[in-house]
């Protein structure tokens, strides 16, 4: 007898399948079975009362950092994917900036390894495009691809040399593996520490301006439409940057894109008071910037919402901002934040919910994001109605560096199921395997 | 009633009657400089840190002076005399510094924002010396003292801030304290030099140096400061920034006749302006100076807790 859960009473939300109705949903070995109106069910199966509820496919995040190995003092897999199911996030693409980097099949092998171990959320790993994420040689990319990485990227360094860009792009494609740009060309992005605008002249930091962006985003979708490579953009932030992005799909470039929770939130006028906690890259940007990305999301040129979580212990930010680490994170606050959003009418739950689910599943061809019999049976219970403030303090990730600590939000993830089986319950915590 | 700001982190947290009030209390201690025995009990017990973090003379000095002569007991802390090389963190110089009980700590550190910082971790009050290309508003102080004490009205005031803008702190205090006071300032410079949003500070943008100067009552040339430009290509050259932005005599023909010339020092001559124009009769670049260790000491009054009614200087 393999495991058996049933879901009753909830808002079944599958934006991508056209489903919102209220009905049950049976959990069996791992897949889902049914939906709807539910009949012939064994006896002693399992139920969960969802009454209140919103029941979406598990969500999932095409861009975290957790920080192992090398860094396990900000977080680690444990932590991080403990984090990821306390915000209902069930599938995590960790980033291959770890200390030894991902650019080799044995720190793979660990990754799988450690998230096995931990059980909670499904880690993907996203192996790096070149070895020590330096640009000059390319990484065992069919290996890598065989040990589990669904994407390369050399997140947090951008790929600087367009001939070495365009040799990744086709390398990759040969695997069906997506390349991830950070879009940064560095020699106009100096060392700039926030958004280049009307608040870095009232800070006087060192700012970088969205031309740095918007200029390697161009370059790249140039390579895109020569060699046909699949292509992602990370973090898009500024409006020039969502306008190219729109203009490619319509020509029918292979691209997509993502968006962060914060740069949909926040702006660049977070960072006037020198909090180190709205030190990020790319930097929060102007007003215009975070309306044009919201318009990206509601429109569909952004296919995938991400946190980019990024772990930095208080003592690694309690310096000046200019020496900061860039970075904030954000599993245990995006959909609280996201919901923000939604109360606003900036966007509709269906568009939230499919950019957290079908969206990001999409982009790097993961089973993941949907609610059909035979789907993976990852679900995310969402209570729409409870208010909370958010306090870093009780988060299960190892860092508090969240420039959302005290806001006041209603909605959060009340349950997580990963493969069948509930791994996070609100407020009781983690649930024991 | 005391002072409303425990800390000068800044022109931006300053209203106009604030600005006004401290050149008002600067006004009475400019008179103690000018006796033969200049010093007054005023801050007698009372202990300033003087945590200089990037190299620095005459702020430096200005600030010792300010010190002694209000016989408050000055420290002065400098990255070669300080834990800062051994790798201490700057919160953790603070708390050291903190727990000494210290009144006032007055900073000057290369990294915007650290007054900032440091003032929400520590009890003294923070006295900003200047942070990275961000603020250095004793400065703008003190410029602004020293044109009213030439007899200039802010009402009608037209400023022209000349060079560097984006790189300069002085710019940036100075455009927020002169246009709160109600005066008009012209920024000019080089467009690499000029950053995005200085309209929204209150400033208006000239490309030709002629026309910045046209009418003003104020020409304030900046430091050019080629150590900090960090291999960023500002300029074309020093020769040529000196033929386009730099201040001669047939130039300054078009301020107001009774036009004062400024800057913040140290000048490289020749450069943002001629030998003569620094050393003639509209300059009162030495004058600034001077302004300096008044709206200083005024600032440590304050910062101490005196009252900006019930000056108590006498000796």
């Amino acid at each position: 007898m393999g495991s058996r859960l049933l879901i009753r009473g909830a808002r079944i939300l599958d934006p991508a399948g056209g489903v919102d109705e209220v009905g049950d949903l049976l959990l069996v070995d791992g897949k889902v079975e049914a939906l709807g109106a539910v009949g012939n069910i064994a006896e002693d199966t399992p139920e969960l009362d969802a009454k209140g509820l919103v029941a979406t496919p598990g969500l999932v995040d095409l861009h975290v950092h957790l920080r192992e190995p090398g860094e396990e003092y900000k977080e680690d897999i444990r932590s991080g994917s403990a984090a990821a199911v306390a915000g209902g996030f069930t599938t995590v693409c960790c980033m291959p900036n770890t200390q030894p980097p991902n650019d080799c099949r044995a720190v793979t092998d660990l990754i799988l390894n450690r998230a096995a171990e931990a059980g909670l959320a499904r880690v993907r790993p996203v192996a790096a495009i070149s070895m020590g994420l330096a640009g000059k040689a390319l990484t065992e990319m069919a290996e890598l691809r065989d040990s589990g990485a669904v994407a390369v990227s050399d997140d947090g360094h951008p790929v600087e040399n367009a001939g070495f860009m365009r040799r990744a792009l086709e390398y990759a494609s040969t695997f069906g593996l997506v390349v991830v740009n950070h879009c940064e060309d560095l020699s106009l992005s100096g060392r700039g520490a926030m958004n280049e605008g009307e608040s870095s002249t009232w800070t006087g930091l060192r700012a970088q301006p969205a031309a740095a962006e918007e200029v390697m985003l161009a370059r790249d979708l140039v390579l895109c439409r020569q060699t046909g490579a699949r292509y992602h953009a990370a973090h898009v932030s500024a409006a020039g940057s969502v306008e190219l992005v729109r203009r490619a799909k319509a020509d029918g470039l292979p691209v997509t894109a993502e968006v962060t929770v914060h740069h949909l939130l926040l702006t660049d006028r977070a960072c006037l008071d020198f909090d180190t906690h709205t030190k990020c890259n790319p930097p929060l940007r102007t007003e215009a910037d975070r309306l044009a990305c919201i318009a990206g999301v509601a429109d569909g040129t952004l296919d995938a919402i991400v946190t980019d979580h990024a772990p930095h212990t208080d003592n690694d930010k309690a310096v000046e901002f200019e020496d900061a680490p860039f970075g904030v994170i954000g599993l245990e606050t995006a959909l609280p934040a996201l919901l923000g959003l939604v109360e606003q009418g900036a966007l509709s739950l269906s568009t939230v919910i499919e950019r957290l689910t079908a969206g990001p599943a999409a982009c790097f061809g993961l089973d993941a994001g949907r609610l059909v019999p035979g789907a993976p049976a990852d679900v995310t219970l969402i209570d729409p109605a409870l208010r909370f403030t958010i306090r870093p303090e009780h988060f299960l990730s190892r860092s508090g560096n969240t420039p959302f600590a005290g806001w006041d939000v209603c909605g959060r993830a009340v349950a997580t199921i990963v493969a069948g089986r509930l791994v996070y319950r609100w407020p009781d915590g983690l649930v024991p395997g | 009633m005391a002072f409303a700001h425990k800390s000068l982190l800044g022109i931006a947290q300053l209203s106009t009657e604030d600005i006004i009030t401290i050149l008002n209390v600067s006004e009475t201690f400019h008179e103690i400089s000018l006796r033969r025995i200049k010093k007054v009990p005023t801050l007698r017990g009372k202990t300033v840190v003087n945590l200089f973090m990037e190299p620095s003379t005459r702020t430096r000095a200005s600030f010792e002076i300010a010190e002694k002569r209000l016989s408050a007991d000055g420290l002065n802390l400098s990255p070669s005399t300080s834990s800062v090389k051994k790798g201490e963190t700057l919160l953790d110089t603070a708390r050291n510094l903190q727990a000494m009980h210290p009144d006032i700590l007055v900073i000057r550190h290369r990294a915007a924002g650290s007054p900032h910082f440091l003032d929400k971790h520590i009890d003294a009050a923070v006295i900003n010396a200047g942070d990275g290309a961000h603020e250095h508003p004793t400065q703008a102080l003190l410029d602004a003292f020293t044109i009213r004490r030439q007899g200039k009205s802010f009402a009608r005031l037209e400023v022209a801030i000349i060079g560097d803008i984006a790189h300069s702190r002085v710019a940036r205090s100075n455009i927020l304290c002169l246009t709160r006071l109600g005066a008009k300032v012209r920024v000019c410079g080089p467009r690499t030099m000029l950053q995005p949003g200085l309209e929204k500070l209150g400033a208006t943008l000239y490309d030709r140096l002629d026309d910045a100067l046209e009418g003003v009552d104020v020409a304030m040339a900046l430091r050019v400061q080629l150590e900090r430009f960090g291999g960023d290509a500002l300029l074309a050259s020093t020769r040529e920034y000196a033929r386009q932005f730099g201040l001669n005599r047939q130039r300054l023909e078009r301020i107001k006749p009774d036009g004062l010339v400024m800057h913040p020092g140290p000048i490289n001559r020749g450069v943002e302006m001629e030998p003569d124009v620094a050393d003639g009769d509209r300059s009162v670049i030495l004058e600034q100076v001077t302004s300096g260790v008044a709206v200083r000491m005024a600032l440590l009054y304050l910062m101490a807790g005196g009252s900006p009614d019930s000056v108590t200087k006498e000796s």
